[in-house]
């Protein structure tokens, strides 16, 4: 296969607070080819969306990042100046962020907000930017598009909001988007129309596609390939098929019995749960992340963690199956 | 829009109304208008002459018509002391308080809302600390201490600026500073908590993640959305700057209409006292709308509904 | 397996201090809270106990002492601050002027914190007509120049102590109205004011125990403003000749009397003036702090 058009080696975030650093994000390793579809799975606070906005290169200030490689199309971002990474964002990666209500300017148009995208990367008029609009507009599936134009983000619902940014983010037609949970400030009937809007568009234009969420049943749906995110680690990745079919991490598998899938659960079992809580991120983590929740955990797992690859999949476990064949956990 | 104008325009006039009847009230505080006019030491025939010449004898409430009626056509009687009507009086020295404002709020606000965006992208920085510094000692500053220290540095001991006066510019440079300053922390507040807010706002992510450079960002998408409570209260700032005129002409002698209130007040000549509060409680009232409808219309929110 | 180290932190974060303790860290780690409590209790104190410091009488005049230097400019001792051109001593009249400031500022900001909470909280928990009446009054009440309204008062019922305080008092309640109406409004939406209407409390009961306590805090920093607010305004109504009348000593008075000697004296207006800004700002710092220790972004 030729070259992924990202390629993230040991990203890794740290936040100072008044308490110690908090390692939020630790040791991301990743790739992605053009027109695939990576969906990023794991419960709130695992640094999901850190991640995604070290990719845009648009962490706050208060947080550190550094990584062995973090390439787009051959560019090296981590040594990237702000005028490189300008270049990029929104020409060639392009991001969708969780809440559509907030995520535009109240004081602009549509038709403004849509066309800067534009206006700022390519020479064209403004006549033609707006005749882009229209045509994206129409696209996300947007009626009476050229009237929304002069239409302020307050006269719209959160879904057309949410249509809106996902025109904004393909107005210069990107390489990659990234979408950061799109649909949680949704109804849960535009939360599916939406998510097939972004996916057969990513489909039609090729795009690569890094889709956030924690939703498992969408990731069945539309991912290629899947990356489980605990406690600020990619615990297990692999093709979508493998993850759903072999989970081999034993977080990533107690995630799996914590939705219904058609054919996997069976009609009137119980859903499992995790119990326990997530642990403390500021100062030193060693170990396993996920030991003070797993049903398997031994002295051993306070120590280093091999990351295990075969193939595409891989994973972190000191157990070489992950404990898969356990009887114990088929009760938890 | 229109309906929220007209409804906003009734409260206007009826707060007019309100405060026009207080200000003639005014002159009824003292118990006896006619004795307080006359002076301590006016006989009693005298006093009973002067109040039949001023109608004091009537009820109130005539009086009160009557006087608005003439108010309302540009007339508020004759003055006791200039004996000379009390509105070509004031419309002599109005023009010089008005520049005073403009002069003092364009002051503030060039001042402010510079200082107040710089503070707001880096916060806590030697600037943004600065700037709260400037803006705690304005609010504790007495204006009239103020001018006099710059009297004394910029016009005595350095003879840059005339210490008092109205005929140059240069009479204006220290009495729109005094007045500008006093503006000043509250502008520079709100830009700043306006701004800290807006850098913040999930929109302005938005704007990054398009491709957007810094100074677009900032003033563009930022500074747009945070003006907008700004330019309201500067307004407001300015009503109430009109109203606090009268010390910083004052200390400068600068011939405006503050000066003229400070004068009539000393004087007793209630006719001007009466003129002039319902003329400054006019300005606020005008500038006050002004600022709600200007509000209404930068903010496409309102703009439309 | 239980992983020790994060159950200790769990522990902690569970028992973690309580907000009494918590308060006290936040009060002493605010430094312009401090000063401006520090340097307010220490003019408070003067002002107390200022027939025991003041080294003179601040009304004795001796035309033989006349406009003496401070004894940093090279005066004597036995006149710290100098004379004024009435021969009275500059430091007497000083520590008797934090009496009249003081004492302006607080009944002052009492009688309007009193006459503008009662409107603010009945607007803001009756709401409807009540709202709308309170609404218009501090419409109007704004729209009056204090200023000219205040001088023009004062000069009309004659410029005593008691009349400037009562004139502000009833001048200056427009900010405890507008702000006592909007917490009560907030406040008056939570549950635990249902809760009290569904056991039947009276209205008063429901204002004084549940209402009250809970904008408390906002009223304290709307006094620390208002006081601060009086004291400007007497010192710059004494300064224009129409407030507080000779001989008292206010500090707005001073720097007039001092104004006319301004060119050879600069420090009869300077002392008083400095004065006047550091107690103001004394307020104001303890004002700010205050809302800035218990804004409730700062209780988790």
């Amino acid at each position: 296969m030729s070259e992924p058009l990202l390629s993230v080696r040991n990203l890794t975030l740290d936040i100072p607070t008044g308490s110690g650093t908090l390692h939020a994000v630790r040791g991301i390793d990743f790739d992605l080819n053009r027109g695939e579809t990576l969906c990023i799975v794991g419960e709130s606070g695992s640094g999901k969306s850190l991640t995604s906005l070290a990719l845009m290169g648009l962490l706050g200030k208060g947080i550190k990042r550094s990584a062995d490689r973090m390439t787009f199309d051959g560019t090296e971002l981590t040594t990237a100046d702000s005028r490189k990474m300008r270049s990029l964002r929104g020409a060639r990666m392009a991001m969708i962020f969780q809440e559509p209500m907030t995520s535009l300017n109240p004081a602009y148009t549509i038709g403004d907000q849509l066309s800067e995208a534009l206006l700022l990367h390519r020479n064209v008029t403004r006549a033609a930017a707006r005749a882009r609009a229209v045509e994206l507009l129409e696209k996300v599936g947007i009626t009476a598009a050229e009237s929304r134009l002069s239409q302020y983000p307050h006269q719209l619902s959160g879904g057309l909001r949410q249509r809106v940014m996902i025109a904004m983010a393909l107005m210069c037609e990107p390489e990659l988007i990234i979408a950061d949970e799109p649909t949680t400030a949704l109804d849960v009937t535009i939360q599916a129309q939406i998510l097939r809007l972004l996916h057969d568009l990513g489909r039609e234009m090729n795009m690569a596609m890094i889709l956030i969420t924690h939703d498992l049943g969408v990731v069945a749906r539309v991912a290629d390939k899947v990356a489980v995110m605990y406690a600020g680690e990619l615990v297990e990745t692999g093709p979508v098929g493998e993850i759903f079919n072999a989970p081999t991490h034993p977080y990533t598998r107690g995630l799996l019995r914590c939705i219904p899938l058609p054919g996997k659960t069976a009609r009137g079992s119980q859903l499992g749960t995790i119990p326990g809580i997530v642990p403390s991120l500021v100062g030193a983590v060693e170990g396993c992340v996920f030991r003070t929740r797993c049903p398997h955990a031994t002295m051993e797992c306070r120590g280093p963690i091999p990351k295990r690859v075969d193939g595409d999949h891989a994973f972190r476990c000191i157990f070489p199956d992950g404990k898969r064949h356990d009887e114990k956990e088929l009760t938890a | 829009m229109l309906h929220f104008i007209l409804k906003r325009l009734g409260l206007a006039v009826l707060v007019a109304f309100t405060v026009s009847f207080i200000s003639f009230s005014l002159l009824f505080l003292s118990g006896d208008p006619a004795a307080a006019l006359a002076g301590e030491t006016a006989s009693g025939e005298d006093i009973e002459a002067l109040r039949r010449l001023y109608g004091f004898d009537r009820p109130m409430l005539v009086q009160y018509g009557e006087w608005l009626w003439s108010a309302l056509r540009g007339d508020f009687g004759e003055s006791y002391y200039f004996k000379l009507p009390v509105a070509s009086l004031i419309a002599d020295r109005l023009g010089v308080t008005m520049l005073l404002g403009v002069c003092g709020i364009s002051f503030a606000l060039l001042t402010a809302v510079p200082l107040g965006v710089v503070a707001a992208i880096r916060p806590n920085s030697l600037i943004d600390r600065a700037a709260l510094f400037i803006s705690v000692a304005g609010q504790a500053m007495p204006s009239f201490w103020f001018g006099l220290i710059l009297i004394v540095v910029f016009a005595i001991q350095l003879g840059w600026l005339p210490p008092s006066g109205t005929g140059t510019w240069r009479h204006f440079v220290m009495p729109t500073i005094v007045l500008g300053y006093y503006a000043m922390p509250a502008i520079m507040r709100l830009t700043r908590a306006g701004m800290l807010d807006v850098l913040s706002s999930d929109y302005i992510r938005t704007a990054r993640a398009k491709g957007a450079n810094e100074t677009r960002v900032l003033f563009r998408h930022a500074l747009r959305n945070a003006i907008i409570p700004v330019v309201s209260l500067a307004a407001v700032q300015m009503g109430f700057m009109l109203g606090g005129s009268i010390v910083v002409e004052s200390i400068f002698a600068l011939h405006g209409a503050g000066y003229l209130a400070w004068e009539s007040i000393a004087r007793n000549d209630l006719p001007t006292v009466q003129a002039l509060i319902l003329i400054f409680s006019m300005f606020y009232i005008v500038f006050t709308f002004l600022a709600d409808v200007l509000n209404a219309w930068l903010d496409p929110r309102m703009r439309s509904s | 397996m239980a992983d020790v180290t994060s159950h200790d932190r769990l522990l902690d974060e569970i028992t973690g201090p309580t907000p009494g303790q918590m308060l006290r860290k936040r009060v002493f780690g605010h430094q312009g809270l401090l000063i401006g409590l520090v340097v307010l209790l220490l003019l408070t104190l003067v002002a107390i106990f200022a027939p025991w410091l003041a080294p003179h009488d601040p009304y004795a005049q001796s035309l033989m002492t006349r406009m003496e230097p401070p004894v940093f400019m090279g005066g004597s001792w036995d006149h710290p601050l100098g004379t004024d051109h009435l021969g009275r001593d500059y430091l007497s009249r000083l520590i008797y002027g934090a009496r009249v400031s003081l004492l302006i500022g607080a009944v002052a900001a009492l009688i309007s914190g009193v006459i503008g909470t009662a409107m603010g909280v009945a607007a803001g928990y009756f709401g409807g007509k009540v709202d709308t009446v309170v609404t218009f009054l501090i419409n109007v009440r704004l729209a009056m120049p204090v200023v000219l309204v205040a001088l023009a008062v004062v000069a009309i019922l004659g410029g005593s102590l008691e009349v400037v305080i009562v004139v502000l008092g009833l001048l200056l309640w427009d900010r405890f109205a507008v702000v006592m109406r909007a917490s009560t409004m907030q406040v008056r939406r939570r549950e635990y004011v249902a809760a009290a209407q569904v056991i039947g409390a009276s209205t008063p009961r429901i204002l004084l125990s549940e209402i009250m306590p809970n904008i408390a805090n906002n009223l304290i920093v709307v006094v620390t403003l208002e006081m601060a607010h009086a004291i400007l305004l007497e010192a710059a109504l004494s300064f224009l000749g129409l407030g507080v009348q000779p001989p008292t000593p206010s500090w707005g008075l001073m720097v007039s009397e001092g104004k006319n000697m301004m060119l050879f004296e600069p420090w009869l207006v300077l002392i008083p003036g400095a004065v006047l800004f550091v107690l103001v700002l004394a307020i104001n710092l303890m004002g700010d702090g205050l809302r800035d220790v218990t804004a409730p972004e700062n209780r988790s």
